[in-house]
């Protein structure tokens, strides 16, 4: 039963990680630039956001399964800390294209800094992630 | 002879180091899984045009360009971490089922992936027009790889469980 919902949620954090890694690294300017950022954000932030429902029902079901391994972890609660910053800055980075699709274009600065910071994030979610595994608890 | 080998490699510097030290294995564990999860998520990309769910205003020529020099170079962290996890307990490893047929699966996604490369692929020109839907084998392949990838996901969990 655990195996199965770790896989499920595995396979999300998969589709999650690479499609911010393709928005990030288009926003910081290193891949992706045969396409605008408008296109880039319209083929992965549906799926991000669609997959963390998933991600969020998964690793519910894993906090259930085992509660004292989750809920009295620091390393969880990093993760999640760092989950709700890089949700914030995905929003950020959503509402400002949609306001002017030019915005992050007109704003190089900001765009290098939020695409590395949500980078690095997602990079701390996956290994703090497996890191709960490996924490005192208790 | 085989259980010399996988022996060898356990007494390797690095097989016992990430055998003895208590935070090497799951550092190198987490860039396993960071790099896996990039290998994975990025076929999807490709597989997911290929079946014509995702990405389908796209040229396959242009997406595959783009996508998979990520894919190889997570690729190739994910193999090399992967090998130092292994050599720690080389021949633990070795005699789990779940280990043989995840290496098993590997070897299969590395068929398909040349069927459809020396297939398919070679006429890429001629079917990757605007609007594109890819040619049945083309699909096929596609379909084939996301059901791989995700056994291998799968297999690979359930190891750290035996």
């Amino acid at each position: 039963m655990i195996p199965t919902v770790q896989t499920v949620h595995i396979v999300s954090i998969a589709i999650v990680m690479t499609s911010m890694a393709m928005v990030d690294l288009r926003l910081v300017g290193v891949a992706g630039r045969r396409q605008s950022l408008t296109e880039v954000g319209a083929r992965f932030l549906p799926w991000v956001w669609c997959t963390l429902v998933v991600l969020l029902c998964s690793g519910t079901i894993l906090i259930i399964a085992e509660p004292g391994r989750e809920l009295i972890n620091q390393v969880f609660w990093l993760k999640m800390s760092l989950l709700a910053g890089a949700i914030v800055l995905t929003l950020i980075f959503q509402t400002m294209l949609r306001r002017r699709s030019g915005f992050w274009e007109n704003h190089r600065a900001a765009a290098v800094l939020l695409g590395s910071a949500s980078l690095l994030m997602w990079v701390g979610i996956v290994g703090a992630g497996r890191w709960i595994a490996y924490v005192e608890h208790g | 002879m085989f259980k010399h080998l996988l022996q060898g490699l356990e007494a390797t510097p690095w097989g016992t180091a990430v055998r003895e030290n208590t935070w090497l294995f799951p550092t190198i564990e987490s860039v396993h899984v960071l790099s896996l999860v990039l290998v994975v998520g990025s076929i999807m990309v490709v597989d997911l045009r290929l079946l014509n769910i995702a990405s389908r205003r796209r040229s396959v020529k242009e997406l595959t360009d783009e996508v998979l020099p990520w894919t190889w170079a997570a690729f190739a962290c994910a193999l090399i971490t992967g090998s130092l996890l292994f050599s720690s307990s080389a021949v633990r490893y070795s005699g789990i089922w779940q280990f043989d047929a995840k290496m098993c699966m590997l070897v299969l996604a590395a068929i398909n992936m040349g069927i459809f490369h020396l297939g398919a692929f070679r006429s890429v020109a001629q079917w990757d027009s605007h609007p594109v839907t890819p040619p049945l084998a083309a699909k096929l392949a596609g379909g084939i790889s996301l059901t791989i990838w995700v056994i291998v996901v799968a297999l690979g969990r359930w190891i750290g469980f035996v």
